[in-house]
Order: C-alpha cells, then sequence, then structure tokens
C-alpha cells in the first residue's frame, strides 16, 4: 500500500504511520533498526528497491530523505509504503524542498524507531565527513558508496579515511568479500610460508580494489601493488607471491568464475559472482559494530599500497600477475573435461534416469568402472 | 618490516575482529550414501548447493554419490540437478551449479561388494589428483542403521577411513543410535573403530545448531530470566514436540520403535537438557557438552513409572479436514502391534535448582497440529491483592520456547481488561525470530553439513550423552513391554490419550493447549 502525504508534517506522518499499523495488524513492532537513506532525487527510486530488498534479510523502518530543489519556499512532501510495496519493512520517503533541503535531520528524528539503532546509508555521493554530517552523526553506523562518490577512487578513499570515525563503512568494501574469504581460505592451507609479495590487478576506477590491496598491505605486511586494468572491469586478479610459488585467484572481465592455482595443486575454478547492492547492504546492516578491519585496511593499508602506472597486461608480461586468458582457457578446459557437465539447459533436457536397479546389473557395472578406472590411473 | 608470518594456526588474513569474512570449508569432498533417499533429495542436495550459493564451499569441492544403482556421472548430475531446483532455498545461479556440477561423480554399487568400495576408493583418490581435494572426505551415511556396519567395515576394508598425514575422514550419522543402551554401544563401537570419536558427527536435524545457540542466547545472555528459572518461580516445564502426520511409509522403520525412542530419547531430552542446565563455562562445544551430560546425569524417573508415564495409539479420526486411519491400519504395521505413536513421561532433575519441579515431556503423532514448545510455567503469585472474580481467569505466567514453527518465545502474564470493573486476564507478547531478524535463515542442514567440513566440533550429542539418555528412557521402555497392554487409542487430530491428561491431573495441572 502507497500512501501519499503532499505538503505535511512530520507529526502527520507518524500519526498516519500508527494508524496503518492498527488497521493492518502489528506489523512494525518487531523492527530492529531504523535505515536512513540520504538521496537525491534521481537516485530514489533504485535506493529504495536496493534497501528494500536488503530489508528482507532485517526488517527495518526505511526512511528516505530525498533532497530536492533548494530553491523556493519550504515544503515537505511525505509517502509511506507499507505490505506489498514494502517487503519487509516500512518505507517512509520525505521529499525536502526550499530551505528545509538543508535540514533532513529535523525530519528524519522524530520517525526513527525508539530505543533500536540508526544506519544511515548514501547511495551516491557520500559527505567529505560522513560523521560530522548532521544525519550521520545520528547514526551509529554510516554506509558510504565510494564507487559511487564523485573524484578518483583513491582521492575518495584517502578523505574518507582521514575523516574516518568508529562505525563508518563502505559498500566497496563489502563488495570483496568474497575475494578475500577465498584468498584467508588459502592461506589457511599448508604450505605455511609468509606472503612476500601481493599484486592486485583492478580497474582504475574501483576502490573495492584499493581497499583489497590495503587490507593485504596491512594484514600480510608485504610489498603490495595495484596494476591498471581498463575501467570498469572491476577486480581482476590477486596474486600472492610465497617461497614456494604464487597464490593465484583470478575472475576475467565480466565473468562469474574464478580460478584459484596454487604451487603442488590442481587449478580450481569457483563460482564468483558479481555481488548486487542489495546483497552488499544487508551485509552491512548484519553488524552494527565498528568493523576495526575496515579502518585499519582504508588507513594503515592504503596507504603504504604502491599504485604503479603498470597496466594490467604489463604487469602479466612482467610475470608480476596471473594471466586473465589462461584463467578463462582453464575454466573451458576444466569444464570440458568434468564428465557429469552441463549448462542446466542441458540438464533441464536429460530423462530422469531409471529407478530400477537389480543387484547383478549394479555389481557388473562397478566391476566395469573399477577396472577401466585402474587402467586410465596406472 | 618483515612479511606477517604464516602458521597452521595464524593466518593473517584471519582476525576475530573481521566478522564478515566467512569460514570456507577447506578442500574436501563429499561422499553421500543412500542419494535416493528423501532426506538426501529434499534436504542435504539443496543443502550443499545452498551452501555453494553462498560463497562457503572450497574451490574443487566434489560430491560422490554411492547407491545400487546403474547409473553414469551424468545421471546422478540429473538427480542433484532436478533436486536443487526444486528444493534449494537460495535463487538458481547457472555459474555456481555449473562449478558444482563438475565435480559430481557416481559410484554404483552395493554395500557388501568389495569392488564398489575399492571404486570408490580410486574416484576418491582420482579427485584428490583432478580437483586439488587434498585427501580430505566426509562420509555421510544416510542410510538406516542396521547397514552402518558393513558400510563401515567396508570404509575401512578399502583404507577409506584412514587419512593421510594432514588429512581428514569424517562419517556423519543420523539418529536413530541405537534402540537401546545396549544397541547404542553395539553401534557406537562399530562406528568408533572405525573412526575417532572426534570424526564421528551424530547429526540431530531437528535440534539445528540455530535453535541451540538461539535458546543458549536467550536463557544466559539475558538478566532476565535466568533470576526466576529455578524452583523458587518455576512451578513445571512442559516439552512438546506434536506432529500432525502419521507414519506414512515409514512402518518399517517406525513399528517397534516408537515414539518414545523415536523422539523422547534424542529431542526432548535435549531440550530438557539445554532448558535444564547450569551455565557453561564458555559456549565452546566442550563445555556446553559437558553441562548437558551433568543435567542429564541427573535426570531421574518417577517411581511410579504406571502413574508417571502415558502411551497411545492413534486410531482413525478426522485430521485438518482429512479422514485419516489408525496406525494398526496403515501399511506394513503389524496386526494388533504395541507400537506407542504417543508418549508422556514426566521426568525430575534432581539438583538444588530443580528440586521439586517436574519436567513433563510429551510427543506424538497424528496430533492437532505440527509444534515444538518448551513452556516454562511460573508458580502463581504467593498474594493477589484483588477480590477472586477480579483474577478468576488469570493463569500461571509462562515463558513458551517455540522451537517450530515460527520460531520465536512468547510471554504469558496478565494485564486488566480495559472497563470499569477490575478484572485481570492472560495476555502474550510475542517475539519471533522470522520478524526480527532474517526471513530466509539457513537451513538446519546447511549448518550442519558446514560444520562437518570445517571440522567445527558439533553442538550435537557424543556418544556419553547418548548413553546418558538411553540410561533415562530404558526402564520406561522394559516397563511398557513388561505391561505389555495394548497403548490406550486416541483419536487423530486430537490432544493424544484421555490417560496422557490423567498424568496432569493427577498434577493439579493441564497440559498447555500449543
Amino acid at each position: 500500500m502507497i500512501v501519499d502525504l503532499p505538503n505535511t508534517t512530520t507529526a502527520a506522518v507518524s500519526k498516519r504511520l500508527v494508524q496503518l499499523r492498527a488497521d493492518t495488524g502489528a506489523m512494525a513492532l518487531s523492527r530492529v533498526l531504523t535505515l536512513v537513506v540520504v538521496v537525491t532525487d534521481d537516485a530514489a527510486e533504485d535506493a529504495i528497491e536496493v534497501a528494500n530488498d536488503a530489508s528482507r534479510q532485517h526488517p527495518c523502518r526505511i526512511i528516505v530523505v530525498v533532497t530536492g530543489n533548494r530553491r523556493g519556499a519550504a515544503r515537505l512532501d511525505g509517502q509511506i509504503r507499507v505490505g506489498g510495496d514494502a517487503g519487509a519493512s516500512e518505507i517512509v520517503v520525505l521529499r525536502l524542498y526550499g530551505p528545509l533541503a538543508t535540514h533532513g535531520k529535523s525530519v528524519a528524528t522524530p520517525l526513527l524507531l525508539a530505543d533500536s539503532p540508526i544506519v544511515v546509508w548514501w547511495p551516491k555521493d557520500a559527505p567529505k565527513a560522513p560523521s560530522a554530517d548532521p544525519i550521520g552523526a545520528m547514526g551509529q553506523r554510516r554506509i558510504t558508496d565510494s564507487a559511487r562518490t564523485e573524484g578518483a577512487p583513491r582521492t575518495v578513499l584517502k578523505r574518507l579515511a582521514t575523516a574516518y570515525s568508529p562505525g563508518d563503512t563502505d559498500l566497496a568494501w563489502s563488495r570483496v568479500t568474497h575475494w578475500r574469504a577465498l584468498l584467508a581460505a588459502a592461506l589457511d592451507q599448508p604450505p605455511y610460508e609468509p606472503v612476500t609479495e601481493a599484486v592486485v590487478v583492478a580497474a582504475p576506477d574501483s576502490p573495492s580494489g584499493h581497499l583489497l590491496a590495503g587490507w593485504l598491505a596491512a594484514r600480510l605486511r608485504c610489498p603490495t601493488s595495484i596494476a591498471r586494468s581498463r575501467a570498469g572491469t572491476g577486480v581482476i586478479s590477486v596474486r600472492l607471491a610465497r617461497a614456494s610459488g604464487t597464490v593465484d585467484l583470478v575472475r576475467p572481465e565480466d565473468g562469474n568464475t574464478s580460478v584459484l592455482s596454487q604451487p603442488g595443486q590442481p587449478e580450481r575454478t569457483l563460482a564468483l559472482p558479481h555481488r548486487s547492492d542489495a546483497e552488499c547492504l544487508a551485509d552491512e546492516l548484519r553488524r552494527l559494530d565498528p568493523d576495526e578491519v575496515y579502518a585499519e585496511s582504508l588507513a594503515t593499508g592504503l596507504a603504504t599500497v604502491s599504485a604503479t602506472s603498470r597496466t594490467a597486461s604489463e604487469a602479466v608480461r612482467a610475470g608480476l600477475a596471473p594471466s586473465p586468458a589462461e584463467a578463462l582457457a582453464t575454466t573451458t578446459r576444466l569444464r570440458r573435461s568434468a564428465r557429469a557437465l552441463g549448462s542446466s539447459a542441458v540438464v533441464d533436457k536429460m530423462p530422469m534416469p531409471s529407478e530400477a536397479a537389480s543387484s547383478e546389473s549394479v555389481k557388473e557395472a562397478a566391476a566395469a568402472r573399477l577396472a577401466e578406472v585402474k587402467e586410465r590411473r596406472s | 618490516m618483515s612479511p606477517t608470518r604464516v602458521t597452521a594456526r595464524s593466518n593473517p588474513l584471519r582476525d576475530p575482529r573481521d566478522k564478515r569474512l566467512p569460514r570456507i570449508a577447506g578442500p574436501c569432498s563429499m561422499v553421500m550414501f543412500g542419494v535416493t533417499g528423501d532426506l538426501a533429495r529434499k534436504k542435504l542436495m539443496p543443502a550443499i548447493y545452498d551452501l555453494a550459493n553462498r560463497g562457503l564451499l572450497p574451490p574443487g569441492f566434489s560430491l560422490v554419490g554411492f547407491a545400487r544403482r546403474d547409473w553414469e556421472d551424468q545421471d546422478f548430475g540429473k538427480i542433484v540437478y532436478e533436486a536443487v531446483r526444486q528444493y534449494a532455498r537460495t535463487p538458481f545461479r547457472e555459474e555456481v551449479w555449473r562449478s558444482l556440477a563438475e565435480g559430481i561423480r557416481f559410484v554404483p554399487g552395493a554395500f557388501d561388494d568389495d569392488a564398489a568400495f575399492d571404486l570408490l576408493a580410486e574416484t576418491v583418490a582420482e579427485l584428490d589428483e583432478q580437483r586439488g581435494t587434498g585427501g580430505n572426505h566426509a562420509f555421510y551415511l544416510s542410510i538406516p542403521p542396521g547397514s552402518f556396519a558393513t558400510v563401515c567395515e567396508q570404509l575401512e576394508r578399502s583404507g577409506l577411513s584412514a587419512p593421510q598425514q594432514g588429512a581428514w575422514r569424517r562419517v556423519v550419522i543420523e539418529k536413530p543410535f541405537g534402540h537401546d543402551l545396549e544397541s547404542a554401544r553395539e553401534l557406537n563401537a562399530v562406528v568408533e573403530g572405525v573412526f575417532p570419536a572426534d570424526c564421528v558427527f551424530r547429526i540431530d536435524h531437528y535440534l539445528g545448531k540455530e535453535t541451540v545457540q538461539n535458546l543458549l542466547a536467550v536463557r544466559f545472555a539475558n538478566t532476565m530470566f535466568e533470576p526466576v528459572w529455578n524452583n523458587r518461580y518455576v512451578d513445571h516445564v512442559q516439552i512438546t514436540m506434536a506432529e500432525d502426520i502419521g507414519i506414512g511409509g515409514r512402518a518399517g522403520y517406525y513399528d517397534g520403535i516408537g515414539a518414545a525412542r523415536d523422539v523422547i530419547q534424542n529431542h526432548l531430552l535435549q531440550l530438557l537438557a539445554l532448558t535444564a542446565m547450569e551455565e557453561p563455562v564458555s559456549f565452546d562445544a566442550h563445555n556446553v557438552r559437558l553441562e548437558k551430560e551433568k543435567v542429564l546425569s541427573a535426570v531421574t524417573l518417577p517411581d511410579d513409572l504406571a502413574t508417571g508415564t502415558a502411551r497411545g495409539q492413534y486410531a482413525a479420526g478426522w485430521q485438518g479436514g482429512d479422514k485419516v486411519v489408525g496406525y494398526l491400519q496403515e501399511d506394513g504395521v503389524a496386526a494388533g502391534s504395541r507400537t506407542e505413536t504417543y508418549a508422556a513421561v514426566r521426568l525430575g532433575v534432581d539438583s538444588r535448582r530443580w528440586a521439586g519441579v517436574p519436567f513433563y515431556l510429551r510427543t506424538g503423532k497424528r496430533l492437532g497440529k505440527r509444534v515444538t514448545e518448551i513452556a516454562v510455567v511460573f508458580t502463581r503469585a504467593p498474594h493477589l491483592p484483588f477480590n477472586d472474580t477480579a483474577t478468576e481467569e488469570l493463569g500461571q505466567n509462562a515463558v513458551v520456547i517455540r522451537v517450530q514453527p515460527d520460531e520465536g518465545v512468547t510471554l504469558r502474564f496478565g494485564a486488566k481488561v480495559p472497563g470499569a470493573q477490575m478484572e485481570v486476564r492472560d495476555v502474550s507478547m510475542d517475539f519471533g525470530y522470522g520478524r526480527s531478524f532474517t526471513e530466509s535463515s539457513p537451513e538446519a542442514y546447511e549448518r550442519l553439513i558446514l560444520d562437518v567440513l570445517l571440522g567445527e566440533p558439533p553442538l550435537f550429542p557424543r556418544h556419553e550423552e547418548v548413553e546418558q539418555s538411553w540410561r533415562i528412557l530404558d526402564p520406561v521402555e522394559r516397563y511398557w513391554s513388561r505391561k505389555g497392554a495394548t497403548p490406550d487409542q486416541y483419536a487423530a487430530g486430537t490432544w493424544g490419550p484421555a490417560s496422557a491428561d490423567d498424568l496432569m491431573h493427577r498434577d493439579g495441572r493441564e497440559w498447555r493447549l500449543p
């Protein structure tokens, strides 16, 4: 249900919320947090959709503060979305015009849930100092998105690092969680050797690549550098050099499958899909305490990462980074060699295998297969 | 500045403060026995896909199916695919499926066929070479307990149970863990004769780790429950697990086992232990287990088993709009079977905290609805400064921990009915996990399988706990079989036999309507 309240006051919005709740039953009683989204008009709908998706995992009240035209008379347009139009949450959209546009805090305050944490999210253009922002200051957690903030990633991240205050976090950081998990898992296995050098290949416009490199530098305390891939390609590869050889994790451009290679181990593929904004936001809402590891990567780590002017292909040629083309070939090769393979389209068309089985035929099949495998492996 | 040291114990990329980072299992495969069963199709295979989809399985993870079918790898792939499409919790993603499909293998064979297990050993070795599973393999025995011994011996014979240096082999078994103390010991001897104790994972999917942890959090992370969690304020505790279904096609398993062995021995006694135990020193598996074992060893049976227990058998009746047959008319049930489908028992816990507080456990099939809950019912206020008419509708306060469905906690207490008259009536305050947190929490099997692959000691029973619970239940079973009579009949769709109600009435109490 969508209820429009043009030219209204927060008191009226509040009252209507209570009334809607009474009409539809006990919804919204167990919301665990308030998510305040600060956004401009053009990005509002997309942001609402993402927040709505994320709220399926964390039922919350979403207050969207939309800053409109600053000229003209002060005016507040409200809109309430509940039920089918708001998933597991309740959404209050507040459009601010005129002098009111700079006083988002005053309209959000009366609508915050009692006694529960506040999370602030800027889907685009984060403020220079999130914790000094009037709305940001209310939140326990402030989520920026450096990938969608005006400026070169390195500059944006430096600014965020200078202004860092516990509770700050960035969606570019949650985008690399899977990468970090795979790399950490690789180091869980022997040989237990220190990493002597780390090279990240990422697009120059991707703050995620910088944060990943910052994290590696901070944790591994080894020389870490970034090589540039084409703009818009995101993170392409990570190479960790150790005495016994290198650990390479490569996700070729536009692919969703990565290849992990380690010395003494066969190459392995793994799905490494690009994470959606909703997934990342849901991740951010899962924990509400300061993220120290992010802080470390952003501040101490990133400062020691050397940004070379080397391009990705130069790095590959110089033997510093794994080759995405090879990784792509590996994926195809492994797919071809797998016997039970199949894209879903192929498997879909297969008939269901027969359930009938006589002991003899199964025994024969086992014996025949055993002979076959023994021959293949000898 | 020298690079950070890396050791088996300390991985610099892991930091306890880094709560985002999921634990991904190390290189490994899972070998599944009984892939044609319902459990494998509806739960295990979808859970494996969901884990892959959440990025929690290692690169190169492989799934080997073993069954008495003349199938090729791709036939088994088809089975997995259909199971995933139909039952997986997370959305289908082509790339996840493809990387999972690459690791799917099938071994045709019977449990008594040496060649089949040799083939399995070769298949697994080949996976180590081709896909880098590193010699780490988990064996999931989703098969009748009667075959455990054969399979374990075969695994040992073919060398599958013995890992090389630095690798692991683990085995997963499901309840029932025997049918009495003696058989439980035998079963344990078979399994632990082949696999070391900490490589044996006994799975009680019903008590997912999430449920156990939720219960522990409610009890021990709060101040408001623990002070009243004792015999001074608690009148009694009711633990219920009711099912609305009959035995379905499981007569072969169920007949002769009965409700008490099927449910009370494991699920209900586990819930009792979690409800009644003292605070563990820490929440690692070892310390939680210690406390559970301690409280189980303090559990006592009623002196007179005739008045302290009740059992029943469902008769034909109407359930939720369907006419259903009685237990004795079900396919495959022996004529005149004395197997109970409903069991209730009153237990005591001999400790300072619980002296004099009865714990009533009940379970049954074809009851009013499907529900599992723990109700801690409090004593009445010692003095009520109201007149009788004002409080005649006031019941006892209660904390009800709902295990399923709709996991959550309900508080029942008295409130004034609005109006000119002073009248106090029971009201409920309700908390639901589904409403406050995630709408899609991981399926119990996902956590279980991940724990097995990670080698996390499960919060599930070790052999000692299994023995303790048989020690509690065996005298009851013996008494029932000595008594010999057919269990009391109850109409399907009701809340059990009259004898169960009498059991409560004798103590001046009532079963809650769950």
